[in-house]
């Protein structure tokens, strides 16, 4: 059996629907991975440690286990206590939480290396030790860590594929229905391939343009 | 807080003594500098100049001795909540200027200028830029508003440093080695904004190697060496007339004349 494409245009929509709903996790997730890599960050670096401690824990845990793993957990574990995540809440927040531990490491060593002279810099205008991490010291942390973290939301567009596995409707499962009514799986998920590297051309185009503008002001 | 009989002078240090461990970089050391005066503190390195500078507002605090400003005790002995209110507080008051400068990377000149002023003063942002505005016309860098830092040479950089020191209103200004780390071609133009700032009678402590600008400049110089202050005069005496060996031995290693 040959193949032939002439199948995928049929589907196109639903592919689109599918890229659709990539974007939006990987936004969301991402999101939720950048803010939340910070505060693990100032946590783990800074945190009293009634806090350090289960954060260590939880980050152990999210660097050491699969992420579908998670993701069940998270879908479906946590109906059992109660909470009843919408599939795609569910793949924001494993998706957006395993990610943060990752930007965590690399922010905490970020924080680690900004220069002495800033915090006596601050210190000296009268500035605190809160002011001084808030306005002076994350934010030269977060412009250091960009290209490394623009790696890790690269990989976490690529594993953004896994949520097909609790039923969000992303490029992946978008493929796979395609591919359960035509029985054409090679054209799909060459289709699916496809979409992916255009958003990751996307994605890259988005950092090349972030590293750019902070340039100056490192 | 109020203690006249402690607070003679503007600037009083009194006592000061600091150690790590069993090394001693401080030894009883005492200073006196009177509101519009400009010291110079001179000496080799390792003599503790910059760690007395540092110990006036608590960046590497004494381990025993009084630092003064105005009445006010900087290094009081509190429980450390209270410590840190008081010493970012204090520190409003005493403006510092380092050898690397510091500047603020990711904020731009006028960035650098308003941050501590909007944070810690309450300025509105119209307020904090026309006081920007007005410090770097001082500094002669009003066309570099809108830069980062990055994009400035050494002397601008510094002199923004001095622009963002100012504009806290300061009682007293203190430079650490701060045309050290200048190419020999931009010390001037930092000097420059140095000598305007005597000449409006801003209170300076000033820890230098360039001994020109300390005899144009100061009214008085301190020779410190390991540790304790060999000597202190007019420019004048210390510069032509030393009493102490040390001193005359470390002046003719220095002095270009």
């Amino acid at each position: 059996m040959g193949l032939d494409f002439s199948v995928v245009p049929g589907f196109f929509g639903s592919l689109l629907t599918g890229a659709g709903w990539t974007i939006a996790i990987t936004v969301c997730a991402g999101i939720l991975s950048f803010f939340g890599g910070i505060v693990f960050a100032v946590i783990a670096l800074y945190g009293h440690w009634a806090l350090r401690l289960p954060v260590r824990v939880f980050a152990f845990l999210f660097m050491g286990t699969p992420l579908l793993l998670q993701l069940f957990l998270i879908y479906f574990g946590l109906i059992q206590v109660g909470i009843d995540l919408p599939a795609f809440a569910a793949g924001v927040i494993g998706l957006g939480l395993h990610f943060a531990v990752y930007n965590s490491e690399l922010i905490q060593a970020s924080i680690l290396a900004v220069d002495q002279g800033q915090y006596e810099g601050a210190r000296t205008l009268g500035l605190s030790r809160g002011q001084t991490l808030r306005r002076i010291v994350i934010p030269q942390a977060v412009r250091a860590v960009i290209p490394p973290m623009g790696n890790n939301m690269i990989a976490l567009l690529k594993d953004s594929a896994l949520v097909s596995v609790i039923g969000v409707m992303e490029l992946t499962l978008a493929a796979q229905q395609a591919i359960s009514r035509t029985y054409r799986p090679f054209e799909f998920y060459l289709a699916a391939a496809f979409c992916y590297y255009i958003i990751n051309l996307a994605l890259e185009a988005v950092l090349r343009h972030l590293e750019r503008r902070i340039a100056a002001s490192r | 807080m109020l203690d006249h009989t402690a607070a003679q002078a503007f600037v009083t240090i009194k006592n000061a003594a600091k150690s790590y461990g069993t090394l001693e970089v401080l030894k009883n050391i005492n200073l006196s500098v009177e509101r519009g005066q400009i010291v110079a503190i001179i000496g080799p390195s390792g003599s503790g100049k910059s760690t007395l500078l540092r110990a006036i507002n608590e960046l590497d605090p004494l381990t025993s001795g009084e630092v003064w400003l105005e009445g006010v005790q900087i290094n009081r002995k509190l429980p450390p909540r209270q410590y840190e209110a008081h010493v970012n507080q204090v520190r409003q008051d005493i403006g510092m200027v380092f050898q690397h400068f510091n500047l603020f990377p990711h904020l731009t000149v006028r960035g650098n200028i308003t941050l501590a002023p909007r944070m810690l003063k309450g300025l509105s942002e119209a307020q904090a830029n026309a006081l920007a505005v007005e410090q770097l016309a001082k500094v002669g860098l009003s066309d570099k508003i809108d830069e980062y830092p990055s994009r400035l040479s050494g002397g601008q950089k510094q002199r923004v440093a001095i622009a963002r020191a100012l504009a806290m209103k300061p009682k007293v200004m203190l430079f650490d080695e701060a045309t050290s780390a200048l190419d020999p071609e931009l010390v001037e133009e930092v000097n420059l904004v140095m000598k305007q700032l005597a000449e409006e009678h801003m209170t300076m402590i000033i820890v230098t190697h360039e001994m020109d600008f300390a005899a144009s400049v100061c009214d008085r110089v301190l020779f410190m060496d390991q540790g304790v202050v060999v000597e202190e005069g007019p420019p004048s005496v210390m510069f032509q007339n030393p009493t102490q060996e040390r001193t005359r031995n470390f002046l003719r290693k220095h002095l270009s004349r």
